[in-house]
């Protein structure tokens, strides 16, 4: 598929405050404004809030107990969960997207969560650190050790990310998973959109993360769906 | 040997309170034959009253008020000195000028639950066709009935729609039934150490309470205010009881640990050598010179019955389904009584129905306890949540 072609926005968006983040300002361009979404892994829920100010009806799922109490604190619609264990509990078409910022790389079951992000909500935003990052290559190749970077601290073994993969991978999955790329952004280390013609491996190689917008694959014949 | 003396002398305490049942110290809604209150098991209660106490202005638009709903020993006194034990408000961790639930910016309104001995009609109250007190001849009340009496007092006071429903315990399970029932009528609701469903081991708690209480012989079958006696021992030991299952083991060793009670060896008897009996004990007496025995068997039952799911089919979700209501829930890693996975139930299920929901569990080793007292984290979750509602509601601050 065509990446290029389907890139959103210039370099000068719409002038949002300094304090949010790069990644969080590109998802919230991917949002239509008014529209109801899920933000699974919401952290402290700054995405949450950038995003109520688009008028959109927000809810999130955070796994940490600090991180829920801070979002409700801020007013947030947010519940103590697990991606892996509770998209089970929302209906089908319940929200128009569902973000899963940074957060896959930690699911036990990466492919059926995001099967489960696509089957709640109409579109999902996908973002997620490229284990194919130059840098990280390097620390793996030359000096022989899992790669740690500025937004990935941990040590390997204090690390919750379990699930590590490259944009390459992860364009790989969404084929097998039957679903449909609409957009597609790989980030530098600055959280800046990287060279929006510029080739695959040039993206897997120089994005420090990837941000993938992402909807059901047109249906497919009634054969496909036989067991 | 049992021993549950009464803190006080008997005979004054339970007559303040048998004099609050039927004249309480609060206002009163009166509720004629014309009005009656159709009860689950089908009978039409009338008359019948509700007592309650209100804190704070309704603004002009009537958009501010809160139902507070009072757990199941507790009363309307959250806010003031209460009429018969002269301690300070039964909630005022949270409700009161600058708390959570802001007195100075919004109306705030808690009546006793009927089925009560606070004023609203219950077992205690005098049965106007016999001119005699109720006793077991009360029909049994459930928590859609206390909801469905609340419902007629803010009709009486001009109130469509709250702006927040707030309980703890058996108050969050009325402020879900709430929800539920007059889905129109409440904007927020905040449910705390709750569930949609009363356990099968709250219910054996429950069961027990209500033995001990039968079994004491000053019970005489319920008539016990026509025969002078008080079943003070059996409801006692039902408080004691209970009061265990408010706390935690980490809160009891905390408090007491094995510590002695003025004494340094034991007595090689059944005193009380050990702090921990003697506080129960005083919990247990101190509790009968404020409630009736009744009361607590009609409460406690109230609560067994609850089952939102049972009422929808057994799917909870579909008792949410399409809410505009928004809701916050917490529990707190701790209360045994609802644990989290009570809330955590009710949460999926809100989810699932659509809800707008918050849902945080508090960590603190207070036990279920935990709501009524100052655990900072949880006050500041209520006042945030109230906050977020109230300015999407378009509540002013207080001052402006």
């Amino acid at each position: 598929m065509s990446v290029q072609e389907t890139l959103p926005f210039g370099p000068s968006a719409s002038p949002m405050p300094k304090v949010y983040r790069a990644d969080h300002l590109l998802v919230a361009q991917m949002v239509e404004a008014g529209s109801k979404v899920l933000d699974v892994g919401c952290g402290e829920g700054d995405l949450l809030q950038l995003l109520e100010t688009k008028g959109v009806d927000g809810r999130g799922i955070e796994l940490s107990r600090e991180g829920v109490n801070r979002c409700v604190s801020r007013g947030l619609a947010v519940v103590q969960g697990d991606a892996d264990t509770d998209l089970v509990n929302y209906p089908d078409d319940a929200f128009d997207y569902v973000i899963l910022s940074q957060t896959l790389q930690a699911t036990r079951q990466p492919k059926t969560v995001l099967e489960n992000l696509l089957r709640i909500g109409r579109r999902a935003i996908v973002s997620f650190p490229n284990f194919g990052y130059v840098n990280m290559r390097w620390q793996l190749l030359i000096n022989g050790q899992m790669p740690r970077t500025e937004n990935l601290p941990a040590t390997w073994y204090d690390t919750p990310n379990i699930h590590f993969c490259t944009i390459k991978d992860f364009v790989l999955l969404c084929g097998e998973i039957d679903v449909k790329m609409e957009r597609a952004v790989a980030l530098d280390r600055y959280g800046r959109p990287l060279r929006l013609n510029a080739p695959w491996w040039f993206w897997n190689l120089f994005g420090e993360q990837g941000v993938f917008l992402l909807s059901r694959a047109e249906k497919k014949g009634e054969a496909d769906h036989r067991p | 040997m049992m021993n549950v003396q009464p803190v006080k002398n008997q005979m004054i305490a339970s007559e303040e309170r048998a004099h609050e049942a039927d004249h309480p110290s609060s206002q009163v809604a009166l509720f004629g034959a014309d009005q009656p209150l159709r009860l689950d098991c089908g009978v039409d209660l009338a008359p019948f009253q509700i007592a309650y106490q209100t804190y704070g202005e309704l603004n002009a638009d009537k958009s501010n008020a809160i139902l507070v709903c009072h757990a199941l020993t507790m009363d309307q006194h959250i806010a003031n000195v209460h009429p018969i034990t002269a301690k300070p408000g039964g909630w005022l961790t949270l409700v009161g000028p600058g708390k959570p639930i802001d007195t100075s910016r919004y109306f705030v309104i808690c009546s006793n639950v009927i089925g009560s001995c606070m004023g609203s009609t219950g077992p205690a109250s005098t049965n106007p066709a016999t001119g005699k007190l109720w006793g077991l001849d009360f029909p049994v009340v459930t928590i859609p009935d206390m909801v469905r009496a609340q419902a007629m007092l803010l009709d009486r006071l001009g109130i469509d729609t709250l702006f927040c429903v707030v309980g703890g315990s058996m108050g969050g399970m009325q402020a879900l039934q709430w929800s539920v029932a007059y889905p129109h009528r409440v904007f927020s609701a905040l449910a705390v150490a709750c569930s949609t469903r009363h356990s099968a081991q709250n219910i054996a708690f429950h069961e027990l309470g209500r033995q001990a209480v039968m079994a004491d012989p000053d019970w005489r079958h319920g008539r016990y205010f026509e025969e002078g006696t008080t079943p003070h021992r059996g409801l006692g030991v039902a408080r004691m009881a209970a009061h265990i299952t408010y706390l935690s083991d980490a809160a009891l060793h905390r408090k007491f640990g094995r510590r002695m009670q003025d004494r340094d060896l034991p007595t090689f008897s059944f005193d009380a050598d050990f702090q921990v009996e003697s506080y129960l004990r005083y919990q247990g007496s101190s509790f009968v010179d404020r409630f009736d025995a009744n009361s607590y068997l009609y409460l406690t039952r109230a609560m067994d019955y609850f089952d939102i799911a049972a009422d929808h089919n057994g799917v909870l979700a579909e008792a949410f389904r399409g809410t505009t209501t928004r809701f916050c829930v917490v529990s707190f890693t701790s209360d045994w009584l609802f644990p989290t996975s009570e809330s955590r139930a009710v949460v999926h299920a809100l989810n699932a129905g659509g809800a707008r929901v918050s849902f945080a569990e508090i960590e603190t080793d207070r036990g279920h306890d935990a709501f009524l007292l100052d655990v900072p984290e949880f006050i500041d979750i209520a006042r945030a949540f109230l906050h977020s509602a109230g300015t999407v509601r378009g509540l002013t601050p207080a001052g402006r």
